[in-house]
């Protein structure tokens, strides 16, 4: 028997790898991986507390997450091609329009 | 216990793969296969459903896309910390002007900072997480929660979570409709 708190704790360790991917990296399609990371990590929170607490909300709401995730990543996707092909760069710091 | 530690130090590995590979085709190999350990580990937490609809959707479509998009923009081709854009070759960061090179290493150091900060503080919490008390689900339950099957969910999904359903169709359209429209070139 697996402790609940296992699975929390992997969550956390893939969540940071996560954040420190999108932090560090410059490529877009790998920030953007790894945001994707981020969502499997809090994914799997909720499934390991919805078999804590013998309740299907958790489950419910990670088919919800994943819905929303699939919309994401289609739309950020067409976005990132689009700026990659108007700026001809992958690198995130070139795309400083907005910048004061 | 023993499948959970393969499973875990594979994800592990894999989520370190995606952020430490120089190619991003490599990256999204990486995402998958963190993908499919973590399906794998909905299948121990009893959520069977939900594993398929990780490997279909995650996993099957996802990272395909992923895949779509690396091989039609051509990636980068450097690993962390590379700053030079993909029309250019090596040298165009030694060429830079002094004072625009020096606030970029600035800018660098100050988010590598917060990440390694990011990083020491999840240590400290997952050290407090492993020696303090743990969570254990209620024992004899495994047997009886068979929910987390099909027909688990699809009994509560439409009953309960009709709205939250219907909404999630409509979501989904409008992402497929804003997606066609941003990736037409007119």
């Amino acid at each position: 028997m697996v402790p609940t708190s296992y699975y929390l704790i992997l969550s956390a360790i893939l969540f940071t790898i996560g954040v420190i991917g999108v932090l560090v990296r410059r490529n877009v399609l790998i920030i953007f991986m790894s945001v994707e990371m981020m969502l499997n990590a809090v994914n799997l929170t909720f499934v390991a507390l919805s078999r804590q607490f013998l309740s299907l909300n958790g489950q419910i709401f990670v088919l919800m997450a994943m819905v929303v995730a699939a919309a994401e990543v289609a739309v950020g996707l067409a976005i990132v091609m689009t700026v990659v092909r108007h700026k001809d760069t992958t690198n995130i710091e070139d795309v400083n329009l907005l910048k004061g | 216990m023993f499948l959970f530690v393969i499973f875990a130090l594979i994800a592990i590995v894999a989520a370190l793969g995606v952020i430490l590979s120089r190619k991003p085709v490599y990256s999204a190999l990486f995402l998958l296969v963190n993908f499919g350990t973590l399906a794998a580990m909905y299948i121990m937490l009893q959520a069977q459903f939900l594993a398929m609809v990780q490997v279909i959707v995650y996993a099957g479509a996802i990272v395909v896309l992923f895949l779509f998009v690396v091989m039609l923009i051509g990636g980068g081709q450097f690993g962390p910390g590379d700053t030079v854009t993909r029309g250019q070759g090596g040298t165009a960061n030694s060429l830079a002007p002094s004072p625009v090179a020096a606030s970029k290493r600035r800018r660098v150091l100050v988010t590598r900072t917060t990440a390694i900060v990011l990083a020491l503080l999840l240590l400290a919490g997952v050290g407090y997480g492993l020696i303090s008390g743990q969570l254990y689900p209620v024992q004899g339950s495994e047997a009886t929660f068979g929910a987390g099957s099909v027909e688990a969910i699809a009994s509560v999904l439409y009953t309960d979570y009709l709205l939250p359903f219907e909404l999630a169709s409509v979501l989904l359209l409008v992402g497929m409709i804003g997606a066609v429209v941003l990736a037409s070139n007119e």
